[in-house]
């Protein structure tokens, strides 16, 4: 069988969008439009712009699976090299933002090959190159390894893997490196960096943490929230001269600090206390993913949980809260926390769990039970048996302070990534309890929202609700954190 | 799932293609439906568990996964010894129902039968595992290699219920609607999660066949297979064996008499 | 499918519309999405297959005191074919969807075995039958009703002549068989699959098919 990947050469792609845009079928306004951009091939590009501006859109349009006339509009022309997209796959190679829908195959080793099958590579080559992008993304893995058991950082260096392993001629990535631990994020872009200049290819990157990329591209390109273009050029040119107009439209501007918010509450008290505390996936059924935990969440006080990916973090968050049954050690709720449920949050009912503590899920789907943003909002609320008036109060309140009020009739599983994450973060606001869990609940926000969350919770934090957060966003725990908590590498290989 | 998992067979059978396995098992399910009588599934099933040392199962493994047939083979025959067709000296009788010679010579044969054809499916595909079951299929068999593809990711995500389960009943307890009142209430949230789940499948499908287009697949340029799949001798021996079984059953019947074609 | 559409219309591009107007003919070539769905809409229904199979047999020991009644639990395989008709709506999804739910139950393994296979291509057929006749352009309830009678007329045909303990019954409790096994068609896999479908599209995970955008409100 011929490589058509070499005959075709794996010089960089170019794209070519002309007035583009796109109405995603059931939305009134389009994602994107009116956009005109030409890429050259060779050109790495960071592609900015405020949560919901169509970012994952149009690297959805490059990569030609938007879907047919039924899924929604297109205006305009888009194209890669003069082409198409839809007829161009395999030139494009695409890592979506959402990693846990990327899974195709039930080995490691085959996902990474499914892509180059698929474009008719040699089997041969295919196992060289399997090899190498696993070894380029650091994942760590033997090619047999099972997919279904990865963390969330796991799956997006897989999903790079099987991207890269393409050899495409446009690389996209959205928000690739999201989820990754510091160490993680440096190594990501370094192997992306290598396989771009091993092959020439073009890279159009979504990101909003702009710091991660600005040294491997040469170009950035704002996207405005109501169409067109906003800025567009060098790093350098462009972050400096449009600072001012950039930071209003919620991009991280490099330079321009977060704010602290001041924090005005001075007293504690312990709600929850774990002692030797061991975590796992199910529980006391389970192997334990993480051991010897000792830690102390208190009222008024936010506490930092980091660690490398796959440590056990989202593991031990579902156990704080009540989720998870614990695998070994004592996790205790004090008296202030539990009222008259008894000193073991697992064995909470779920109501009772609604007003001590509140959990935003690592991937936000997992906690969608609607279909509706507004009706998703009102289901903590509602569970609690409250008024309907005060319930209406609350959800409205909610959505305009996450700027989700136009969207308030929409599906939440249709929802841009960080509008996703708004909204999981705001059901478990909806029912104010007193400890909040949070898994990454700044992950995929431009600045603009990133900023209202943690004034959210610095509010919270004051009214004296205490919040737990899993977190790889070192701005974040500089902004917030009262204590911090590093779960090392590896445990799992100490527990049974 | 776990009972999707395949078990790792250490042994030859392990290594013998899906397919041939599937053949196998085809050719003997399809030799014993022609006829309901007791001698060919009998003979079939005495050859079946000589070879059984050789599936490549554990005792306890082959016992767990034909726990079915062990339910399911004394149901049909007291079922057919009660109902079934009525022929010969009556043996007892209760009202409308009629204990005759012939029916309870049918219900050793189903329930022979229900054995026969069940062991060896159930043997030979616990030790398939579904991605090389596809891989078979698509090269030896050439059926459309997106539709076996397809399938296959279908499958997987379908793999994952057990994860999905869980993860489910993590959220509907986290938010608060994972306790409302007895029984009946515990049946409701029981479908409402069921439901759920086949939800959250389809959905989690849509957007894997987005990233299955972007990794160039559906397109109809030719695909290469990174797991070759091959039919070697041993594959040969394993459907000859199929074959031998169901040509022993069929003639130790006809000869003994006892054949009697279905559709006859 | 196509994004792009040029301005002055010279490349075959996709046509404006005015966005109530739907009918447009749909493509019969199966898209990837429609394959995956139904594939895991096959496997989903296989494993209810296969808790069904267990549930059968004391169950068909409750309804044996009028033998040839047990028809009645014969819709219990015949959902699937149905379910995945009319939400993938491509000529042979019926078919396909069934097919895969019995190859599943298979895998994980029945007391049926191999003939798992062979049941769930005669049930796809006749479940297929009805949707082709109609074209394969009216997904309405009626249509999914015959649909399942269909599936369960093919199944009663096969049972009585081959399955292990109804092929043994008199001819009398065939018939029997036979009328309840469409009965059961009719509502578990004709009925119970027209609301599973409405349910689904209700929630917004049929986005991506036809069967999803009935209702069209824009937000
Ligand atoms: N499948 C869909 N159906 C309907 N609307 C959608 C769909 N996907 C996205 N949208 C909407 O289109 C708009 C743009 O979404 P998109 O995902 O492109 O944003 P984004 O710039 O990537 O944002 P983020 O930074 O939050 O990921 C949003 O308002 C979103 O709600
Ligand atoms: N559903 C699951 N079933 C089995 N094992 C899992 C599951 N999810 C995660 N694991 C395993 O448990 C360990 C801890 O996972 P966890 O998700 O808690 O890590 P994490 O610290 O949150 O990582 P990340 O930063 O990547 O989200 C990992 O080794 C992972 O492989
Ligand atoms: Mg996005
Ligand atoms: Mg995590």
């Amino acid at each position: 069988m011929p490589d058509r990947s070499a005959d075709r050469g794996d010089r960089g792609a170019r794209v070519d969008a002309r007035g583009w845009g796109w109405r995603h079928a059931g939305r009134r306004l389009p994602a994107v439009s009116d956009l005109d951009l030409v890429v050259e091939p060779g050109e790495r590009v960071l592609l900015l712009g405020a949560s919901g501006a169509g970012k994952s859109t149009l690297l959805a349009g490059l990569a030609g699976v938007l879907g047919g006339d039924d899924e929604g509009d297109a205006t305009g022309e888009l194209l890669v090299d003069g082409r198409l997209p839809a007829d161009q796959r395999g030139r494009v190679g695409l890592v979506l933002q959402d990693p846990d829908s990327q899974v195709v195959l039930a080995r490691v080793g085959d996902d990474v090959a499914f892509g180059c099958e698929n474009l008719g590579v040699p089997r041969d080559e295919i196992w060289r190159r399997v090899d190498e992008s696993l070894d380029d993304v650091g994942l760590d893995l033997p090619r047999s390894a099972s997919t279904s058991a990865l963390s969330g950082g796991q799956k997006q260096r897989l999903a790079l893997a099987g991207a890269l392993a393409m050899r495409p001629g446009l690389v996209l990535l959205d928000e690739p490196t999201a989820s990754l631990d510091p160490a993680g994020v440096v190594e990501v872009r370094d192997s992306v960096h290598r396989a771009l200049d091993r092959t020439g290819a073009t890279l159009v990157v979504v990101e909003h943490r702009v710091s991660v990329w600005s040294p491997v591209v040469d170009r950035v390109v704002v996207l405005a929230a109501g169409g067109g273009v906003l800025a567009d050029g060098h790093p350098d040119d462009v972050l400096v001269a449009e600072r001012d107009r950039l930071t209003a439209a919620g991009v991280w501007v490099p330079g321009v600090a977060p704010v602290v918010p001041p924090r005005t509450r001075t007293t504690a008290t312990t709600l929850l206390t774990a002692d030797d505390l061991a975590v796992g996936r199910r529980g006391r059924r389970g192997p334990a993913v993480a051991t010897g935990v000792d830690l102390t969440v208190s009222s008024g006080r936010a506490l930092a949980v980091t660690g490398p990916n796959g440590a056990g973090k989202s593991t031990l968050a579902l156990t704080l809260a009540g989720l998870l049954s614990t695998a070994g050690g004592s996790l205790v709720a004090s008296p202030e926390l539990a009222d008259d449920a008894g000193p073991t949050p697992s064995r909470w009912r779920s109501r009772e769990l609604l007003t001590r503590v509140g959990t935003v899920f690592q991937d936000p789907e997992h906690q969608f039970l609607t279909a509706t943003v507004r009706a998703e909002l009102a289901v903590g609320p509602e569970a609690l048996g409250a008024p309907p008036a005060r319930v209406a109060d609350r959800v409205d309140h909610l959505l305009e302070r996450l700027r989700l009020d136009h969207l308030a009739l929409a599906n939440p599983f249709t929802l841009s990534g960080g509008e996703k994450r708004r909204l999981s973060v705001a059901t478990v606001l909806a029912t104010r309890p007193r400890l909040l869990v949070l898994d990454e609940p700044t992950f995929g926000q431009d600045a603009r929202t990133w900023r209202e969350l943690v004034l959210l919770l610095a509010e919270l934090l004051d009214e004296g609700s205490a919040v737990a957060a899993v977190t790889h966003d070192a701005e974040f725990v500089e902004a917030l954190a009262d204590d911090r908590l590093v779960l090392p590498a590896g445990a799992r290989t100490v527990a049974a | 799932m776990s009972v999707l998992a395949p078990v790792v067979a250490p042994g030859v059978v392990g290594r013998v293609n899906p397919v041939a396995k599937l053949l196998a098992a085809l050719v003997l399910a399809v030799a014993l439906l022609l006829s309901i009588d007791w001698v060919s599934a009998g003979v079939a099933l005495a050859l079946e568990v000589l070879l059984l040392p050789w599936a490549g199962l554990t005792a306890r493994q082959l016992l767990r996964r034909t726990s079915p047939l062990w339910f399911a083979a004394p149901l049909s025959i007291v079922a057919t010894v009660l109902y079934g067709r009525d022929e010969g000296a009556v043996l007892a009788q209760f009202w409308w129902i009629s204990v005759t010679e012939g029916s309870v010579s049918l219900a050793f044969a189903i329930g022979l039968r229900i054995l026969a054809v069940g062991i060896p499916g159930i043997v030979l595909l616990a030790t398939t595992d579904p991605t090389d079951l596809a891989d078979g299929l698509a090269q030896v068999l050439r059926l459309p290699a997106r539709f076996v593809l397809g399938g296959l990711a279908g499958l997987r995500l379908v793999g994952l219920f057990a994860d999905d389960w869980r993860q489910l009943a993590l959220a509907r307890r986290a938010r608060g609607v994972a306790d409302s009142g007895g029984p009946i209430g515990a049946v409701r949230r029981f479908g409402g999660q069921a439901f759920s789940l086949l939800v959250l499948s389809v959905r989690r499908g849509s957007k894997l066949a987005t990233a299955m287009e972007a990794k160039g697949f559906g397109s109809d340029a030719p695909r290469t297979w990174a797991r070759p799949s091959t039919v070697g001798p041993r594959d040969v021996v394993l459907v000859a064996i199929g074959v031998a079984v169901a040509a022993a059953a069929i003639t130790a019947a006809v000869l003994a008499g006892t054949w009697e074609f279905v559709l006859a | 499918m196509s994004v792009t559409m040029s301005a002055n219309g010279s490349t075959p591009g996709r046509q404006e519309r005015p966005a109530a107007t739907s009918p447009r003919r749909p493509s019969r070539r199966w898209r990837v999405v429609d394959i995956v769905v139904a594939s895991v809409i096959g496997v989903a229904c296989g494993v209810v297959f296969w808790a069904w199979g267990i549930a059968w047999t004391p169950l068909s020991g409750l309804l044996a005191f009028t033998p040839g009644l047990s028809g009645l639990l014969a819709g219990g395989w015949l959902f699937a074919g149905v379910l995945g008709g009319l939400v993938v709506r491509k000529p042979g999804a019926a078919l396909y969807t069934e097919v895969m739910a019995a190859v599943v139950s298979m895998l994980i393994g029945t007391q049926w075995g191999f003939s798992t296979l062979i049941w769930g291509v005669v049930q796809g057929l006749g479940a297929e039958l009805v949707l082709a006749l109609f074209l394969y352009s009216s997904w309405r309830l009626h249509v999914a009703l015959l649909s399942g009678a269909a599936a369960g007329l093919a199944v009663a045909l096969l049972d009585t002549s081959f399955s292990d303990s109804i092929a043994a019954l008199a001819p009398e409790y065939k018939l029997v068989y036979g009328v309840s096994a469409v009965v059961s068609g009719v509502v578990l896999a004709g009925l119970l699959s027209w609301l599973a479908t409405r349910g689904l599209a209700r929630t917004g995970a049929l986005s991506r098919f036809a069967s999803g955008r009935s209702a069209d409100v824009r937000v």
